[in-house]
């Protein structure tokens, strides 16, 4: 069982949950691999994917875990809640829990959503993203997608490229890395580093070529579009040609170095074609360890309750 | 009415006094202040042993809400909790709706704590009309109603241009400028201090130099102008040596400090994502905080004002970035200065006085307020071992938003005079007829 009743950041989680999680994870990619993928665990409990952003990638992992586990979920998207018509997270959740919700996977646009959540039920919850803060499940499938590749992910040195300061990526992958013993650098222009990388266990640079040489994992984060051109940076060509990944930068790397990227990909922007699918590209590899690393949370959170008589 | 408040610890170094004696009020007034008097036959009588006297206390900085936003805090509410903090006197902030930048704003307000009787209020009017930062608000007629100082709190001014025209046309009156100091280009959705905390909990950083680059201008403005400047809620090492040098080299600049910024700092701010730490400025290093408290002790900061800040519970509850600035203050800011920083006696009672009581009636140009017979009875008995835990209950305050709940405090006041009238009697409001 972990020490946490709810995944809300991965600076929660203790070694031990997080090996768990790995461990756990490794047994559900056998499920995932064979023809009928579908176990009756979860059978007659309730998930809500409470989606108050649009997600597609998360939201389907998320979705596609759930069911695998034989549980029922239901769907609300930004678009479709009562949280777009004015209505309080509070209530939004009060009112879902009126209805006997076991478990809540929340993405949010404001970050500590989750904590609110927490505040008001009972229920178990998955954070799926919240703001600029924290996207725990994300971090844990890229470990998951590094421990199968490596064999250990302590000594691993990690570069984070990218807008690392509005990343809830980076606000849960380099504190999951730092806690497993790997060195991580987050890596991009100033404008696009936090103040204190300090405070989430890592350094940073804005010399990826100094640091390209060390590196075991580069680890890309997408560019936001919304970010550029005459806001923190001046424009995508400049940010191409000085933190763009492509065969030249890729040469100075050592040989068995992996790429990752959270998706979804610009190509042409923080990375070239033929780095997304180069053969050390884990990039595949992330998307499908998300599904076996969403159905081990789900499972330890939810599944040890499962003996519980609820009548 | 005639009392005499029996053996307390009377404490104001405008007359140097500080000693124990009683004090005979009658009517409006202080009649006489000795070791000991005799109480006349109609009197009644208030045994204050163990306590301490000082005169009514001052908060130059506080939002009652009124008119406009009756939901959070009304005017009768905020004198209410005035009384209950110790203060006989408040200046408001204009942030209401609509905005107090007109003369019949201020009297308004004048009027309506006139009829409530629990505290004065000194409205503070807008430097701008309905402080869109356009155009001068109507300062004369404002100061023909009685405001003194004018400040756009809630937000900086944004140009130099403007608050230079501004502090240019107060310095005509007997009135001060008091500057909100916040560049919003440069704070943009900033909601806790840039640094450790906004990294950990990914939320926009404000940075403290959002705040020092308005206080540099404007020192440098009031030196251009000659309009006094006070500086509101200063909360970083830096504003407070800026507003030391200003001092140093003669300029009419003042400073003031909130409880919250002298006893928590930003890493009281948990994952919890409790939004009563959301106030502006934020919560800054644990570094500044020791260093307001100093700056206070030493008196490079003139005064201690609680920025009341109250807001519906249904507002506060939601996500961090989306809920309001602010907290309620008024109540426990005379309690956490004693715990904090008298109790161990880094702070002295005379201090208390100065910070708390003359400063603030200084730079709101108000009359003295002064322990001495012919002086207006207006005085604040304080217990100083009352121990207490502040909870929703005990603030009388309609909102309560404050991080301190919870807190267990040692003392407070627990009587207090407005011009002879009672305000506040065994630690409640007194209720006027």
């Amino acid at each position: 069982m972990l020490s946490v009743r709810n995944l809300i950041n991965t600076s929660d989680l203790t070694v031990d949950d997080i090996e768990q999680i790995l461990t756990h994870a490794q047994t559900f990619d056998e499920v995932n691999s064979r023809m009928l993928k579908k176990l009756p665990t979860l059978r007659g409990r309730t998930i809500v994917n409470l989606f108050l952003e649009p997600s597609t990638r998360t939201k389907s992992s998320f979705e596609l875990a759930c069911k695998r586990l034989g549980a029922d979920t239901i769907s609300m998207a930004g678009s479709s809640s009562s949280v777009v018509k004015g209505e309080s997270l509070v209530d939004t959740i009060k009112t879902l829990d009126a209805m006997g919700v076991d478990m809540y996977i929340c993405r949010a646009r404001f970050a500590g959503s989750p904590e609110i959540i927490e505040r008001t039920t009972s229920a178990r919850i998955v954070n799926a993203g919240d703001g600029k803060h924290a996207h725990p499940t994300q971090a844990l499938l890229d470990l998951h997608t590094l421990y199968k590749h490596f064999g250990h992910l302590d000594g691993l040195n990690v570069g984070i490229l990218g807008d690392c300061l509005h990343s809830r990526v980076t606000g849960s992958l380099a504190p999951a890395l730092a806690k497993m013993g790997a060195h991580v650098t987050l890596i991009g222009p100033p404008p696009f580093l936090p103040p204190r990388p300090d405070a989430l266990g890592a350094s940073s640079t804005s010399n990826l070529d100094a640091v390209l040489p060390d590196l075991d994992v580069l680890y890309m984060l997408r560019v936001q579009m919304e970010r550029i051109e005459g806001a923190l940076i001046p424009s995508i060509r400049e940010y191409s040609a000085l933190f763009g990944m492509d065969k030249t930068r890729a040469a100075r790397m050592q040989k068995h170095a992996v790429f990752m990227h959270p998706g979804p990909v610009n190509r042409g922007v923080e990375l070239t074609s033929d780095i997304a699918d180069a053969p050390n590209s884990l990039i595949l590899d992330q998307v499908n360890a998300g599904v076996s690393v969403r159905m081990s949370v789900i499972y330890l959170l939810l599944g040890g309750e499962a003996d519980d008589t609820r009548a | 009415m005639t009392l005499v408040l029996k053996g307390a610890r009377c404490v104001d170094p405008q007359v140097n006094l500080d000693s124990v004696c009683d004090i005979l009020v009658e009517g409006t007034q202080i009649i006489a202040i000795d070791n000991s008097i005799d109480a006349p036959q109609n009197a009644s009588v208030l045994d204050c042993s163990g306590k301490v006297i000082l005169p009514g206390l001052m908060d130059i900085h506080v939002h009652f809400r009124d008119p406009g936003q009756e939901y959070k805090e009304t005017i009768e509410g905020g004198c209410a909790s005035s009384a209950h903090g110790g203060y006989t006197d408040v200046a408001t902030m204009p942030n209401t709706s609509p905005v107090c930048d007109t003369g019949a704003l201020v009297t308004y307000q004048i009027e309506k704590s006139r009829a409530c009787g629990t505290a004065r209020i000194h409205p503070i009017g807008a430097i701008s009309h309905g402080q869109q930062q356009e155009s001068l608000a109507e300062i004369g007629d404002m100061y023909a109603a009685g405001a003194r100082a004018f400040s756009d709190d809630g937000r900086g001014v944004q140009t130099a241009g403007l608050m230079r025209i501004a502090m240019d046309y107060i310095s005509q009156f007997d009135a001060v400028a008091i500057s909100h100091c916040q560049d919003e280009f440069l704070v943009g959705s900033g909601v806790v201090n840039e640094g450790v905390v906004s990294t950990r909990l990914g939320l926009a950083g404000w940075p403290a130099q959002g705040e020092e680059i308005q206080i540099a201008r404007d020192i440098m403005l009031s030196e251009l102008t000659g309009c006094p400047l006070h500086i509101a809620h200063v909360s970083t090492i830096k504003g407070v040596e800026m507003v030391k040098q200003a001092k140093q080299s003669g300029l009419q600049v003042t400073c003031e400090v909130t409880p919250h910024h002298l006893f928590l700092c930003e890493d009281d701010i948990t994952e919890d994502f409790d939004t009563n730490y959301k106030m502006n400025p934020p919560l800054r290093t644990k570094e500044d905080m020791l260093a307001l408290q100093e700056a206070l002790i030493d008196g490079t900061i003139d005064c201690v004002v609680s920025d009341h800040a109250p807001h519906a519970a249904h507002e506060k509850d939601y996500e961090f970035e989306r809920a309001p600035f602010g907290i309620v203050g008024i109540e426990t800011e005379l309690p956490l200065i004693l715990t904090n920083l008298v109790q161990n006696g880094k702070l002295s009672w005379s201090r208390v006085v100065q910070t708390m009581c003359i400063n603030p009636r200084k730079i709101l140009r108000c009359n003295p307020v002064v322990l001495k017979p012919g002086s207006e009875a207006t005085l604040v008995v304080i217990d100083p071992q009352k121990k207490f835990t502040v909870t929703k209950d005990w603030l009388v305050s309609k909102s309560k938003n404050t991080p301190f709940l919870g807190f267990e405090l040692t003392g407070c006041a627990t009587d207090a005079l407005l011009c002879g009238s009672w305000t506040l009697r065994s630690g409640s409001v007194a209720i006027q007829s």
